[in-house]
């Protein structure tokens, strides 16, 4: 560090000012609308429920937000012990 | 008919009781009816601010219950005869408030009073929202700091969604109180402007109270700061604060804590 970065050395404020509107912008976008992530738990399951039976808590929805896409993350664990009702009537 | 003011800011710690007390007295002092309620069920905290908390006999509950009147329940501050309080209760818990039993109380309230001050709990839950419910106008108590701008920003989305205002499909008159605000800091871009945070929350300012030593002392000793020491910047800033929200047109200047050379030497700050 040289004697010319004490002078250069921008404070934090505006750094703070920049997440907030980020954030803000993103909160109030959303903040009338149904949570998106649990509607879509919700029809995911019951579109798998159709066919396995597969317990709640073995299917993870998450969405990550990036600067200009997000990404919507499905995890969804089948037990190979679970009988495939489609697959048996063959 | 008074008006009903809502003292609120989603996050906790940051001024609430302390500037519901400070503005209640300072409107006072000019002669008009003052309420104050406190509507922190379970925390009750507005009487030990105001240093009446050995004269609390009935609460607000106690009043919604029917267990006493509301005359029974309104303590008069020994200082200033236009200066009541209405405390909430310690040992309830917060669901003991009904919406109903609040509009009653409010409206009683509202037609003895010129200001009817509701100091909120902290959160945006059941107790928050009943104290903003039947609220004309809203005081949202910020620090410039990015936690407590976000939860105020949560707040003024309730506000204009939940009260009774919005729902009729009126406005609620909103004012950001700006308060332990470092203006020394804020001009070495160590903290969020002013600028900043009315640009964010895009909400017009109330007022900008610094930082200062006298805030602790005022609740120390039980006396709101625009009692006990209306000459320092504080008090005064929040003197202006009530001028203000009584409609006055006041220019809001930064507040720069005086300090003596010794300070500037020893790098005190207020604190």
């Amino acid at each position: 560090m040289n004697l010319l970065d004490i002078f250069k050395r921008r404070g934090s404020a505006p750094v703070a000012r920049e997440r907030l509107q980020l954030l803000l912008a993103y909160e109030r976008r959303s903040r009338n609308q149904p949570d998106l992530v649990s509607v879509l738990r919700e029809e995911i399951m019951a579109v798998i429920a159709r066919h396995v039976q597969v317990d709640q808590d073995f299917l993870q929805v998450s969405m990550d937000h990036g600067e200009t896409t997000s990404r919507l993350e499905i995890d969804i664990q089948i037990p190979n012990k679970i009988a495939m009702p489609m697959a048996a009537a063959f | 008919m008074g008006k009903v003011v809502v003292v609120t800011s989603g996050k906790g710690g940051v001024g609430k009781t302390t500037s519901t007390a400070a503005l209640g007295a300072a409107v006072a002092k000019t002669g008009k009816r003052v309420a104050l309620v406190d509507f922190d069920v379970g925390l009750r905290n507005l009487d030990l601010i105001m240093g009446a908390e050995r004269r609390v006999v009935f609460d607000i509950v106690n009043v919604i219950q029917g267990t006493a009147k509301l005359s029974q329940a309104l303590i008069r501050d020994k200082r200033l005869d236009t200066l009541f309080l209405l405390p909430a209760s310690q040992t309830r818990d917060k669901d003991a408030l009904t919406e109903e039993g609040v509009a009653d109380v409010i409206d009683k309230l509202r037609s003895v009073f010129d200001y009817v001050f509701c100091d909120s709990p902290a959160g945006i839950e059941r107790g928050a929202q009943l104290a903003m419910r039947f609220a004309d106008e809203a005081v949202i108590v910020t620090n410039p700091e990015v936690s407590s701008v976000r939860d105020s920003d949560r707040i003024i989305g309730l506000l204009d969604s939940r009260t009774m205002k919005a729902e009729q499909g009126e406005s609620i008159a909103k004012h950001v109180l700006v308060t332990r605000y470092d203006a020394a800091r804020a001009a070495r871009g160590e903290m969020l402007s002013i600028d900043d945070v009315l640009e964010i929350l895009s909400t017009p300012l109330l007022g900008i109270i610094p930082e200062s030593q006298d805030v602790l002392r005022a609740s120390n000793v039980g006396a709101p700061v625009t009692l006990s020491e209306n000459t320092n910047p504080a008090a005064r800033a929040y003197i202006d604060a009530a001028r203000r929200l009584e409609g006055e047109d006041l220019p809001v200047v930064l507040p720069f804590e005086r300090r003596g050379l010794l300070d500037r030497l020893l790098g005190r700050r207020a604190a």
